[in-house]
């Protein structure tokens, strides 16, 4: 209770300063003397500690007035205005108007006691705002530190920092639409420690590391190239060509192989790196070329050496060796064919096999040409040992193979693979002991081509290629005359002869002989399959070969391992000529230049030429042309162009020979004779040596 | 007259024969050649008339499927040397008288 009236009464004394200063103290005093204990907002108002030593005697100063007691009890009293006591009451202002001084009615009250200028604005102000925008952070920071001390936390930065960051968001979602939400702007969220508690760590940060590395960059390559019309057109103009070549090699084979070869050729893919069968051609060339080169002195002996001893050796002549062809796979083999190319006329095949009963194995096939002596032209390995080749006339790329085995084959030398085209089974009719001799035939009506082989079962078969299977025809069954073995129960089994070799007619073409291993030469015809048309006693021993004549039409030559070689009139049943070589013959084969030349081979290793025009009894040539003396020579031929002879022996080797003039006479031609008539000139001459023979042999057997 | 009949049959035979995409040289994969030859037939045929665009299209469709970057020369007389990345080029004939040329080198 006293206390507001003290405050009221102290500021009242204070009001009235000037007049009333003395009692203010005294007064205060007294009541600063019976203050209570419980109020601690009291500032001390001067000393306490003399108001007990003075007592209660009031001491008077020395300018206070002396008034009477009268005039101390006078009450005066005081009315609280509020108007100023300083102010002036009579102030007076001149008035330009009046020219004169006017007082003015209200005079201003107000007493400034004290001026402070202050920062304080109002929040929504202008200023205010742009403060707190700029400002946001700092006034949420020490906002922040003040509740954190009267939350009484225990991990004081971190927590604040935890705070800022929950608050922070807090603010941002809950006033999203605000339009001047500035980033700073947090709101708290309004937690009580009651309820929530906030917990915050932090992980331990792995140091951080640089990492560089560099790749290699890829692979690059230059290329250049020229875009002109002409060059488009040519290119498109290449693969028109290769498309219709692909076009008829499908239609002409329909194995799978070849459609994939036409696949990959048309999607025109040129491959880099596939050089070497580009360079094939020109290395083949450059082959033939070195080889020529080195082997020079034989070609040119080839083309124009004649040996000029020939003049002085009346009758014989000689054979200058040239070529010889060898090829390292072939060393063990023998030669059992060798056949002459009628279209290109260097070129020969080689059958190479095994004569030798128990030592069968494989066998060969290849092509020579005289151009190139060191290596051959197409290599084809068999199976089985070849034991005769013929190349077909016209089409000069098919050959015909027969095998020990019995088996037929066509190969096509147009072919890469080593595989023949076509091949006889058991199932297809093949034979069933060695095919000794195959020839062509003419084609058939159905424009097939066919060929005829003769083995040691007595058959003679027709082969004809119809589209991509050999159909066999069995011609003639060769059976053995004359007495039959009744070995068996009195059964009298009709023995097969075994055919050894065959030769058709030059001129009438279903004629033919074959010759058997009996030593009997049968003479057949393509349309009598079961009858013999003449039987010929020819030898002791099997008949190697058999051969017409290639211009006289009645006269073939036979020869046999019983050391003969016998010549023939087909219409005559005993031979003509007899010759006796000493030794084995492998072989024989007519001249085709000459009606009356043909050449022996034995198995001494030697050559014989024999000219009947010039000597009917000997040979105008015998040459050992064999290094050494055991190799056996096996067959021979003729070139039909140069004057040369191949030679083969058992030891895979194949030699070419030249023949001196001397063994390529011809009739001294009259002037005015031409060559067509040389055939005839040949034949005319044939028949007179036969003319010769015949009449004395017709009165001898009779 | 017959002459020249016979020399515009030709044209237009020719035209029509040598029209085939022809690819002249690459060393792309199988799957990638394919395509990109496709892509090129295709750009050739749409835009017959600009060779620009042309190229803009293959150049654009051949940076998005195989990586960047890309570089394609169409035309019908032009030479050309280039480094190219391995396996990344294409040179090809197309419509008898446009050459396609399509290498990646970045």
């Amino acid at each position: 209770m006293p206390v507001p009236q003290k405050a009221g009464t102290v500021r009242s004394k204070q009001g009235s300063n000037a007049h009333s200063q003395s009692k203010a103290p005294a007064v205060k005093n007294s009541k600063i003397y019976s203050k209570k204990k419980d109020d601690e907002d009291w500032t001390e108002l001067g000393d306490g500690g003399d108001e007990w030593t003075q007592g209660k005697t009031l001491l008077k100063p020395p300018d206070q007035l002396d008034l009477s007691e009268a005039e101390l009890k006078e009450e005066f009293t005081r009315i609280l205005t509020a108007n100023n006591p300083h102010a002036p009451q009579n102030i007076v202002r001149y008035s330009f108007k009046e020219r004169s001084y006017k007082p003015i009615s209200s005079v201003d009250q107000l007493a400034v006691h004290f001026v402070l200028e202050g920062n304080l604005l109002h929040k929504d102000s202008d200023e205010a705002r742009r403060q707190r925008a700029k400002q946001g952070l700092q006034e949420e920071k020490p906002a922040e530190a003040s509740v954190a001390e009267t939350e009484d936390k225990p991990d004081g930065p971190a927590d604040v920092a935890e705070d800022a960051g929950d608050a922070e968001e807090g603010a941002g979602d809950e006033r999203p639409d605000s339009v001047d939400v500035k980033p700073g702007i947090k709101e708290r969220k309004l937690t009580n420690q009651f309820n929530f508690s906030e917990r915050a760590s932090q992980t331990l940060n792995n140091p951080l590391r640089e990492r560089g590395c560099q790749t290699e960059p890829p692979p690059r390559a230059t290329f250049s190239a020229t875009a002109n019309q002409w060059e488009i057109y040519d290119a498109y103009v290449e693969e028109l060509q290769k498309q219709e070549k692909n076009k008829e090699k499908q239609k002409a084979l329909l194995s799978k192989k070849e459609e994939d070869k036409g696949k990959k050729k048309t999607t025109m893919v040129e491959n880099p790196s596939d050089d070497i069968t580009k360079v094939a051609k020109v290395s083949k060339i450059v082959e033939r070329m070195v080889t020529q080169n080195t082997y020079d002195d034989i070609a040119q002996d080839f083309k124009y050496f004649e040996d000029a001893s020939d003049e002085f050796q009346e009758q014989e002549g000689t054979l200058l060796p040239l070529w010889r062809f060898q090829y390292d796979k072939a060393k063990r083999l023998s030669v059992t064919a060798l056949c002459w190319n009628q279209k290109y006329k260097d070129l020969f095949g080689v059958g190479l096999g095994s004569y030798d009963f128990t030592k069968q194995g494989r066998g060969m096939l290849l092509f020579y040409s005289l151009k190139n002596s060191t290596y051959p032209e197409f290599i084809f390995p068999t199976l089985s040992g070849v034991m005769c080749l013929d190349i077909h006339k016209q089409l000069s790329y098919l050959m015909a193979v027969g095998f020990y085995d019995g088996c037929v084959a066509v190969y096509n030398l147009k072919d890469d693979g080593p595989q023949p085209v076509y091949k006889s089974t058991a199932k297809t009719g093949k034979h069933t002991d060695p095919v000794w001799q195959v020839k062509w035939q003419e084609d058939d009506i159905d424009n097939n081509h066919n060929f005829f082989s003769v083995s040691s079962d007595g058959r003679v078969v027709s082969w004809t290629l119809v589209k991509n299977e050999l159909v066999f025809t069995d011609i003639i069954k060769l059976s053995i005359e004359g007495p039959i073995n009744e070995g068996q129960e009195g059964m009298q089994l009709p023995a097969m002869a075994c055919g050894t070799s065959f030769d058709f007619h030059k001129q009438t073409d279903y004629l033919f002989l074959v010759g058997t291993e009996e030593g009997k030469i049968h003479k057949c015809s393509k349309f009598y399959s079961s009858q013999l048309l003449e039987t010929y006693v020819a030898h002791n021993m099997a008949v190697d070969a058999v051969k017409w004549n290639h211009f006289h039409p009645k006269v073939f030559i036979s020869c046999s391992s019983d050391w003969t070689v016998k010549i023939w009139d087909h219409t005559i049943k005993s031979p003509m000529f007899t010759f006796d070589l000493n030794a084995a013959v492998g072989d024989v084969a007519w001249s085709p230049y000459s009606s009356t030349v043909f050449a022996a081979v034995t198995t001494d290793g030697k050559v014989h030429v024999y000219d009947l025009s010039v000597n009917k009894y000997e040979a105008i040539c015998q040459q050992a042309v064999v290094a050494k003396k055991k190799t056996r020579l096996t067959h021979i031929e003729f070139n039909p162009v140069y004057p040369i002879i191949i030679v083969g022996d058992d030891r895979g080797y194949v030699t070419s020979l030249k023949l001196s003039p001397n063994l390529r006479k011809k009739p001294k031609e009259k002037k005015g004779q031409e060559l067509p008539k040389g055939p005839e000139v040949e034949v005319a001459k044939m028949e007179k040596l036969l003319c010769l023979l015949r009449e004395p042999e017709s009165t001898s057997n009779d | 007259m017959a002459e020249t009949g016979e020399s515009k049959k030709e044209e237009t035979d020719y035209k029509r024969l040598h029209s085939f995409p022809l690819i002249r040289h690459t060393d792309m994969p199988e799957e990638m050649r394919v395509e990109t030859m496709e892509l090129c037939v295709t750009a050739c045929e749409k835009f017959a008339t600009n060779n620009e665009s042309a190229a803009k299209m293959i150049k654009e469709s051949m940076d998005k499927k195989f990586g960047s970057s890309w570089h394609v020369v169409i035309g019908e007389g032009f030479g050309f040397e280039v480094t190219h990345e391995v396996k990344n080029l294409l040179y090809m004939f197309f419509g008898g008288s446009l050459a396609v040329c399509v290498w990646k080198c970045s």
